[in-house]
């Protein structure tokens, strides 16, 4: 805080994200419950707990899939409110990946990549088709360009969705469990794809349970239980020391 | 077909079992599907030889003779409804005409009015907006689960005959007017000029179609978005109506004027037609509604997530990434229903419209006598129409299917 208050400026602009005091209800359900939390542009945090401890709304507020009822949410310096405007420009700066890749299945590779780039940066087709190529090539898939997503395995179509994701050109990734529902032979495939995003220095924000893959990469893994942030260290000192019993009930039963 | 499955599996587990010897030619798969077939069709055809027989050698006792000349003679009675000319002078066969009309005509409207009401109404169910969503579950609860023929008798008796005389219809400025004897509606009149008006039109969607090209084009190179729908709107509207104007208004009106008990001039839509088309579209938009509604649902949340995090905003996402995904689902089902519209359409005959049915294998069946061969022609009229439009439909579905491995 001091910090910040003497400079304002530069910290305000490092942060990529930045969430304080944030509550969200299902209803009756008390969520999330007072989530404070910044992200550094170029960081990369790992998000675990336990199953149905929030993580997936916790990310999906993020870039306004789900609405927060209080607190503040800002990216690269933009509110995250009811203006439609600003919902927009948030949503062109994050990109989404999903557990079950939600690929269009109407659409070939080629075409899924280029959609939003059309319609949305309103680029020219040729332009679009050589930066989906340019990403297809980076997930290691440009050959499969012409097959519709029905066709491809579940590892594919994983990478696939983060290419989609890239040709929009994001400041910052989202992922949420992108390996759960893939075979393990197929795990490894697309890790391999986020740790390549990841060393390039793009800000990740990353829920997942690949341990190994939190120790490689992570600058923070953040321990979430019932809604709530319990703890967050370095991802060395979080699995050699972690501090609440709740975590380390948690990782007894993952590791 | 069952028999011939099971011996066909049969036969692939004798082959599995048999060594390479020599098989009797009647073990052989291929010989005894073969032998199978020959059988049914032998069977099938005697059963129906049987039947012709039978049949012939009836109408020969009672005097009537078999074949088509009956559809050249007078058929001597009226019809309320004819898209061609016709008098009670004119023969069987044109009567089969006017009949075949008079469907076609109810049906097309029908499927017009059912698709377009149906696809409202669908929307309409999954609003966010409780009252608009709740008004469209009425709607489709009441109407597809009240029998069609209650509704056509609600339609034609209840509310259409409920009207008043034609002395004190309902009407819109003298031009349109409503009353017991149907709709009455002003009729165009072309003149002299009149063509240019027609190919300023032709003219605009030709222009409609370059620019749709033109903008596609310059999408594709300079990703720059052209509002092609509100500028060929504006074009189908404008160049006609300038058109219009340039010949001196080559178009007028003959308004109905109320002559001694009954309107002359204009359209005349009589209650028949108007109860008929009203509770086939009604009847079968609630089924529409159903399909359009599930199809849109059967795209799985997911997809308009993951759209919505590219950034697409929610009219893009309904048009490039939902529809695309539900009319898979929903032309199949929308085939079935056309298809029962037109079949549904013959229950005409419970009201009186003139329909291919009521008509022709109805008055001119009654009056020949010429069972066969009207049944038949009949017949061969709803195959064709409903054949047609399965075709056009698995053409259409075939083009939006999805490819998977
Ligand atoms: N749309 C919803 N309505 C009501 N409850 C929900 C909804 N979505 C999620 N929940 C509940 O919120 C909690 C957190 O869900 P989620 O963020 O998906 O958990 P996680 O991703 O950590 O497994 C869960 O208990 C879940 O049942
Ligand atoms: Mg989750």
């Amino acid at each position: 805080m001091t910090q910040a208050m003497t400079q304002p400026a530069t910290a305000e602009q490092d942060l990529a994200i930045e969430v304080k005091g944030m509550h969200k209800w299902y209803g009756d359900f008390h969520v999330l419950k007072d989530i404070n939390l910044n992200v550094k542009r170029r960081e990369r945090i790992i998000i675990c707990g336990p199953s149905g401890c929030g993580k997936s709304t916790l990310i999906r507020c993020l870039n306004r899939l789900e609405v927060h009822q209080r607190g503040e949410i800002w990216i690269d310096g933009i509110e995250l409110n009811d203006d439609l405007k600003h919902i927009e420009k948030i949503r062109r700066d994050i990109g989404m990946v999903f557990q079950q890749f939600n690929l269009f299945p109407h659409l070939t590779v080629m075409e899924n990549c280029c959609l939003a780039p059309i319609w949305v940066l309103k680029k020219p087709r040729r332009e679009a088709e050589e930066t989906a190529m340019h990403y297809l090539e980076r997930v290691k898939i440009p050959d499969q360009a012409d097959k519709y997503p029905g066709q491809l395995s579940g590892g594919q179509q994983q990478r696939v969705a983060i290419a989609r994701s890239l040709c929009m050109n994001p400041n910052i990734m989202l992922f949420d469990e992108p390996t759960s529902a893939l075979d393990p032979e197929m795990i490894k495939e697309v890790l391999d794809v986020m740790v390549d995003l990841a060393n390039e220095g793009m800000t990740m924000l990353c829920v997942t349970h690949e341990m190994g893959f939190a120790k490689t990469v992570a600058d923070r893994v953040i321990f979430m239980d019932s809604g709530e942030i319990i703890e967050e260290n370095d991802p060395e000192s979080f699995f050699s020391n972690p501090q609440s019993d709740r975590t380390k009930l948690f990782l007894s039963q993952i590791l | 077909m069952g028999a011939l499955f099971f011996f066909a599996l049969f036969d692939l587990h004798m082959a599995t079992v048999e060594h390479p010897q020599k098989t009797a030619w009647w073990n052989n798969a291929h010989n005894r599907a073969l032998l199978f077939q020959v059988l049914l069709a032998i069977g099938v055809s005697l059963f129906f030889a049987f039947i012709a027989n039978n049949t012939i050698h009836n109408l020969q006792q009672r005097g009537i003779s078999t074949g088509f000349a009956f559809l050249k003679q007078k058929a001597g009675f009226g019809i309320i409804q004819h898209l061609i000319p016709y008098t009670e002078n004119d023969t069987y066969g044109r009567t089969f005409i006017v009949g075949l009309l008079n469907t076609i005509l109810v049906s097309a409207l029908g499927i017009i009015c059912a698709t377009i009401l149906g696809f409202i109404i669908g929307v309409a169910r999954l609003s966010s907006n409780w009252l608009v969503s709740k008004l469209a579950g009425i709607y489709i609860e009441t109407f597809r689960n009240l029998p069609l023929l209650l509704q056509i008798f609600f339609w034609y008796f209840a509310v259409l005959q409920a009207l008043p005389s034609p002395r004190n219809s309902l009407h819109i400025g003298e031009k349109f007017f409503l009353n017991i004897r149907g709709v009455y509606l002003p009729s165009p009149i072309f003149q002299q000029g009149f063509g240019w008006v027609a190919g300023a039109f032709i003219l605009a969607i030709l222009a409609t179609i370059i620019l749709k090209r033109w903008a596609g084009k310059r999408q594709e190179e300079t990703g720059e978005q052209f509002p092609v729908f509100w500028t060929a709107t504006g074009l189908i509207l404008l160049l006609p109506m300038v058109a219009y104007f340039a010949t001196g208004r080559p178009l007028s009106w003959e308004y109905p004027v109320l002559k001694g008990f009954n309107f002359q001039g204009g359209i005349t839509i009589i209650p028949e037609l108007a109860a008929l088309l009203i509770a086939l579209s009604v009847y079968t938009a609630s089924l529409i509604a159903e399909i359009v509604r599930s199809g849109i649902l059967s795209v799985s949340h997911g997809q308009t997530e993951a759209a919505a995090a590219l950034g697409l905003r929610p009219g893009k996402i309904l048009r490039l990434v939902i529809i695309p995904q539900a009319m898979r689902v929903i032309i199949p089902q929308m085939t079935s229903q056309y298809l029962n519209l037109v079949k549904n359409s013959s229950l005409a005959t419970a009201i009186g419209y003139p329909d291919l049915v009521s008509v022709f294998a109805g008055t001119t069946l009654n009056q020949t006598g010429q069972a066969i061969e009207v049944i038949a022609m009949t017949m061969a009229v709803y195959l064709t129409i409903s054949l047609t439009i399965s075709f056009f439909m698995n053409w259409y579905n075939a083009r939006s299917q999805l490819r998977e491995r």
